[in-house]
C-alpha cells in the first residue's frame, strides 16, 4: 500500500454556468474513499461556489450547499479560498455556507509546491 | 517515469484533446510509461465510436485507439461522465434500456476510482481542458 | 519541489493568467501552450513579472504566425516539454 498524497483539488469556477463545482466534489469524495490526504482550492470565481443560500432547484439543478457540507462527514477538512477572489466579489466569509480557510497569493504558491499532485476542474 | 493524462475537453471544438495526444506520444517517444489516459467531462466525447473526420482531418477517437493498440494504452472514460452524455458500451445501454451503443473499442467506462488510483500510482498527472 | 505551470488561454483571460503568475514559486516554469502562446506577444509579455521562466510550445506558436514575432529563445519542442514534466516534481493546468 503506498502512503497517500497529497492531492491538491483546484477550480476557478462559479457553479450551476458549468458542471465544473459539481465534478470538483465528485473527485473529492472519491480521493477520499481512497484514504488520499485531500485538499480544496477555489480561485477566481471558484469561491462563488461556496455562497450560502443557493436554490438551485429553480434551475432543476442538485443543490451543491449539502453535498459540501458533507464534505466533514468524509474527512474533507481541508478547503482552502482565495482571500483576493472573495475581495473581488465583495463578499466575506461570513457569507459562506462553510468554514474556509483564506489564503493569500503567497499562502496558495505555498500549498501547490507542497501538494503532490494538482487536479484542475 | 510513469504518467497519467488526464483529458477534459471534447474533440473538434477544443484544441486539449490533440495536445494532450501529443503529449502522450512524446513521453512515450522518450521512453517513459504512460499509466492512464482518463477522460473526464466532455473528455468522455473522445470515444465516440461515431466520429465520423473529414479524410484530411484528424480523427482523434482512431488516433487515440492506434496509440493504445501500439502502446498497449489504458484509455478510460468516467463511467458517470459517459453516460450522462451518451457515450455507452453494451453493458450501459442494456442497464438504461437503449438499443445502441457508441462506446469505441479500446476505450473503457469506469469510475473516478481509476483517476485517483492513477494518481496515487503515477509521478506525473498532467490534465488537458479547455473552457466551461 | 518545484512545479510546470501550463496555461493554454489567449491573453484576453487576464484573471487567469493573473492567478497562475500569484501561484509561481520562485524555481517554477510557466509553459503557453494553445492559444496561451498569444501571451509571448511584447505587449502582453511586458505585463508579466520579468524574472518569470517562461517557454512556449513551438507547435502551437507556429501555427498561430506567431513565429516571426517572438523570441526564437522562448521556443520549446515537445520532447522539451516532456523534460520539464520530469525536472518539475508536479504539472498545474491552468485553463
Amino acid at each position: 500500500m503506498n502512503s497517500p498524497k497529497n492531492i491538491l483539488l483546484m477550480s476557478r469556477r462559479a457553479p450551476y454556468g458549468s458542471s465544473a463545482a459539481r465534478d470538483l466534489l465528485d473527485i473529492a469524495l472519491t480521493c477520499s474513499v481512497f484514504e488520499q490526504n485531500v485538499a480544496l482550492l477555489l480561485l477566481d470565481d471558484g469561491v462563488l461556489q461556496l455562497l450560502a443560500n443557493q436554490d438551485p432547484q429553480v434551475i432543476q439543478q442538485k443543490n451543491l450547499n449539502s453535498l459540501q457540507s458533507s464534505l466533514s462527514l468524509y474527512d474533507i477538512e481541508k478547503i482552502y479560498i482565495d482571500a483576493d477572489a472573495l475581495e473581488h466579489h465583495g463578499l466575506s466569509h461570513s457569507e459562506l455556507h462553510i468554514p474556509v480557510t483564506l489564503l493569500t497569493k503567497i499562502e496558495i504558491s505555498q500549498l501547490i509546491a507542497n501538494s503532490d499532485i494538482v487536479l484542475t476542474v | 517515469m510513469i504518467f497519467t493524462v488526464v483529458v477534459h475537453a471534447s474533440p473538434c471544438q477544443n484544441a486539449a484533446p490533440e495536445s494532450a495526444l501529443r503529449y502522450c506520444k512524446a513521453l512515450l517517444s522518450a521512453g517513459h510509461t504512460l499509466h492512464r489516459v482518463f477522460f473526464y467531462r466532455d473528455g468522455v466525447f473522445n470515444g465516440n465510436q461515431l466520429i465520423s473526420s473529414p479524410p484530411d482531418e484528424l480523427n482523434i477517437m482512431r488516433a487515440w485507439q492506434e496509440l493504445a493498440e501500439e502502446h498497449s494504452i489504458d484509455l478510460v472514460i468516467c463511467i458517470a461522465a459517459a453516460i450522462r452524455r451518451g457515450v455507452l458500451d453494451a453493458t450501459e445501454a442494456t442497464r438504461y434500456e437503449r438499443d445502441q451503443t457508441n462506446l469505441a473499442e479500446k476505450f473503457n467506462l469506469s469510475g473516478l476510482g481509476q483517476l485517483v488510483e492513477a494518481c496515487i500510482l503515477s509521478d506525473r498527472v498532467i490534465t488537458f481542458g479547455g473552457q466551461g | 519541489m518545484t512545479t510546470l505551470h501550463t496555461l493554454n488561454q489567449a491573453p484576453s483571460n487576464v484573471n487567469l493568467m493573473q492567478s497562475c503568475v500569484g501561484s509561481l514559486q520562485p524555481d517554477d516554469t510557466l509553459l503557453l501552450i494553445e492559444d496561451g502562446v498569444y501571451w509571448l506577444l511584447n505587449t502582453h509579455r511586458a505585463k508579466l513579472p520579468a524574472a518569470l521562466k517562461i517557454k512556449a510550445l513551438r507547435l502551437d506558436a507556429q501555427a498561430r504566425g506567431l513565429t516571426p514575432l517572438v523570441s526564437e529563445v522562448d521556443l520549446i519542442e515537445m520532447d522539451e516539454f516532456i523534460n520539464l514534466s520530469v525536472l518539475h516534481n508536479k504539472i498545474v493546468s491552468w485553463f
